[in-house]
């Protein structure tokens, strides 16, 4: 296993299925009355958000508690780029406060990378999404979402998701989540298919591991996952599309649109959704649709990674079996 | 006066002759020359080229002291083999008067390591808006002749036209930037398949090559001069291309970086790799070397961007952009260049020195290494490799990509006017 999560695209087939594989172990945990093991007890792990983010933060503060480990949540608001030297400085200043693990959420592109390779501090690093470039802990809970759902939660033990087609659809360019899935999808043997406008997929696309298209209907009959991005209103106002309404129209995701989809298949979106945007309150709220699922999963995912790259060798829950015993 | 023989030097990389030095002059040139009366050099097989011009160069003096002074600046040039450097505008306060670069001219005079010629500002403030007093520039002691808003991309056709035009009357030329602005708006490196990758924003070819093509279409209209700064791309090497053959007056210059690193080591999100223009392509690496070999690109210029620590030590998009290049920028031609059997030592002579001079009529630079010519000169040691390090460096600032990367050449000595400004490999 890796000493950071920095990127999906680092993660191994093996990895990247040990980390599912862990998750559901991990999702045991929240079935039972009291969601806690004792894993991570006496370790600290900062959240060290510099970009607003209630769900994520809260996903990995959850994932930290359910692990014992010692939390400390720091929101560095404000803009990075303006005062450049406090990403070092503040993680220097939190190192120096013995943190095991640093969870950062940073809106510069490569901050994680930076912190982890720069020399600065010792800790492990987890990247929690980085500017518009990855969220690999978001694309391993589409990743187990998706492989609970299409093969199942047991049957999909040591499974990748060979052969299963996911259509990635909306803003593309300032995506983190697609990047990360992208990768990961790809490393786990599905194919992907981005589908966006020309105006929001970005120039050199051609050279990943996925087809692209412009053309939302001709693609959902052929696929087991639609993946629903976010789309930013303000987009309009820098001419990545003409208006709202046409946009949806084109990339929307409403009711016709889904019954074109494969009886099996799921509708996922990593929220926060806008209703009436890319998807409508119909889809949204059927049960074709996974937004909470994946909510739900990211708790499990988080406490998988970090007790990897945290917990060392010994099995997840020995532990919490005895104790189960009692 | 006191005399100088350099013994057994290859002028321009030819056959070894000898050098004499007659207090500021070149006095002869021959072989077996007389040491009677003089302090002797040998060369040893070492490259005598004339003292480099650089073009293009970031003093940071007055308001950036903390990256650069014009004597640290200066004696960074010394020691990198050049006798002349231009340096650009964007200054705190803007070089846009005749004061300022009076300012930046006589310390370069008093600090003697190398003539500061400076560059004046295109418009007031760099702000695009409205003409410097480029007159009274020229008219100053500085003699301003390059004209530059370097580091903003003079994007207003109509004030740039006027700029083109008006530089006419004293023989001047408008240096650009070519940066469309709207298409490089929060661009952190190339847009390509690193970019699209990375998540970085993009910093398309097409925004420097657009602004090219209207520039040498304007010069042609107007009759003009225009000289292009640091020149990146493989496209904007054909539209210079076809300007030169359509008879325009476009004379360009490209960097010893974007000869020698593409925009792969970007994936390291190491900021010592950002520069503006960001490094480009393999391919447009290519392009570069073939077209400075074959003159459709004139010169090279360092544009030496010094930065203190802070601004590199950080995140990618918080970073400042440029490199610092006056102390590497020979061996980087070498490597390049020389090694590569594109240039020869005369066409390095000519890309660093005779050119850049003529380009920026730096009187007394640029000139050939004959008896009579001013005695400013360099001596270069082809056959060393070493790691870059830049603890040794004399500019205050460290920022190089070439850290502990293997190059060529080094340069031995340096004089100015005849005197000697790096001896040795150490500035006097």
């Amino acid at each position: 296993m890796l000493r950071h999560l920095i990127s999906a695209a680092d993660l191994t087939r093996d990895d990247a299925v040990l980390i599912l594989d862990t998750a559901e172990e991990m999702a045991r945990v929240a079935d039972r009355p009291i969601k806690k093991l004792p894993t991570l007890r006496g370790r600290t792990i900062v959240n060290l958000f510099f970009e607003d983010s209630t769900r994520t933060r809260i996903s990995f503060e959850a994932a930290e508690k359910r692990l014992s480990a010692d939390v400390i949540n720091f929101s560095a608001k404000g803009s990075s780029v303006s005062k450049g030297e406090s990403l070092k400085d503040t993680a220097q200043t939190l190192e120096a406060m013995g943190v095991d693990a640093v969870v950062i959420r940073h809106g510069a592109s490569g901050a994680p990378y930076r912190l982890a390779n720069s020399g600065w501090i010792d800790a492990a690093v987890v990247n929690a999404g980085d500017g518009t470039h990855q969220h690999p802990t978001q694309a391993l809970l589409d990743a187990f979402t998706m492989r609970r759902r299409l093969i199942g939660r047991d049957a999909g033990l040591g499974q990748d998701l060979s052969g299963k087609r996911i259509t990635i659809v909306g803003d593309v360019l300032h995506s983190r989540v697609a990047r990360s899935n992208v990768d990961l999808l790809h490393t786990l043997g599905a194919e992907v298919t981005l589908v966006a406008p020309p105006t929001l997929v970005p120039v050199g696309v051609d050279s990943w591991p996925c087809a692209i298209s412009y053309d939302l209907d001709s693609a959902l009959p052929k696929c087991d996952a639609v993946m629903m991005l976010r789309v930013q209103r303000e987009r309009m106002n820098a001419a990545f599309f003409p208006t709202e309404r046409e946009y949806s129209r084109r990339y929307g995701l409403d009711g016709d649109r889904m019954a074109k989809l494969p009886e099996h298949a799921i509708v996922m979106h990593p929220g926060p959704m806008v209703r009436g945007m890319e998807i409508t309150a119909e889809v949204a709220d059927s049960d074709r649709c996974t937004a909470v699922e994946q909510v739900a999963n990211g708790v499990s995912i988080r406490m998988a990674v970090l007790y990897l790259l945290l917990g060392g060798n010994e099995p997840a829950l020995t532990h919490a079996r005895t104790n189960e015993e009692k | 006066m006191s005399k100088i023989l350099i013994r057994g030097a290859k002028v321009l990389g030819g056959a070894p002759q000898d050098v004499l030095i007659d207090g500021e002059t070149v006095a002869e040139v021959g072989t077996g020359l007389s040491a009677e009366g003089a302090d002797v050099v040998e060369a040893d097989g070492k490259v005598l080229l004339p003292g480099l011009v650089d073009l293009h160069t970031h003093l940071r003096e007055p308001g950036r002291e903390d990256s650069e002074t014009v004597l640290t600046g200066t004696r960074a040039a010394a020691s990198g083999g050049y006798t002349a450097v231009f340096a650009m505008a964007n200054t705190f306060p803007v070089a846009d008067t005749a004061g300022v670069v009076e300012q930046v001219w006589r310390l370069g005079q008093e600090h003697g390591y190398c003539d500061v010629q400076p560059i004046g500002a295109v418009t007031v403030g760099l702000e695009g808006k409205k003409l410097a007093e480029l007159g009274a520039m020229h008219e100053s002691a500085a003699g301003v002749t390059v004209f530059s808003d370097d580091g903003k991309c003079v994007d207003d056709a109509v004030i740039m036209r006027r700029a083109l035009e008006y530089v006419k009357a004293f023989g001047g030329v408008v240096a650009q930037h070519a940066q469309e602005p709207r298409l490089t708006e929060g661009a952190q490196m190339n847009e390509g398949v690193v970019s699209a990758e990375l998540g970085l924003g993009g910093w398309p070819a097409v925004a420097e090559e657009s602004i090219i093509a209207r520039d040498v279409l304007l010069a042609d209209h107007v009759g003009s001069r225009v000289h292009i700064c640091h020149l990146s791309t493989a496209g904007s090497v054909e539209i210079v291309r076809w300007a030169k053959s359509r008879g325009i007056q476009v004379t360009a210059e490209v960097t010893p970086h974007h000869l020698l690193l593409t925009d792969e080591l970007v994936r390291t999100y190491n900021p010592v790799y950002k520069v503006n223009p960001p490094l480009r392509t393999e391919r447009d690496v290519m392009a570069l070397r073939e077209a400075l070999a074959d003159g459709t690109i004139d010169i090279v210029a360092t544009d030496h961007a010094p930065h203190p620590h802070e601004d590199k030590d950080c995140e990618w998009a918080a970073a400042a952009m440029g490199m610092v290049g006056l102390e590497t920028a020979l061996s980087v031609v070498q490597e390049t260049m020389v090694d590569t059997g594109l240039l020869d030592w005369a066409g390095v002579a000519d890309r660093m020195s005779f050119k850049p001079a003529q380009i920026g009529q730096a009187t007394g630079h640029g000139r050939p290494v004959s008896a009579g010519e001013p005695a400013n000169l360099t001596l270069v040691d082809t056959a060393y490799r070493g790691q870059v390090d830049p603890a040794g460096f004399a500019s205050r600032s460290r920022n190089t990509p070439y850290v502990g990367r293997e190059l060529p050449g080094r340069v031995t000595h340096t004089w100015l006017r005849g005197k000697a400004t790096l001896v040795d490999g150490k500035l006097t």
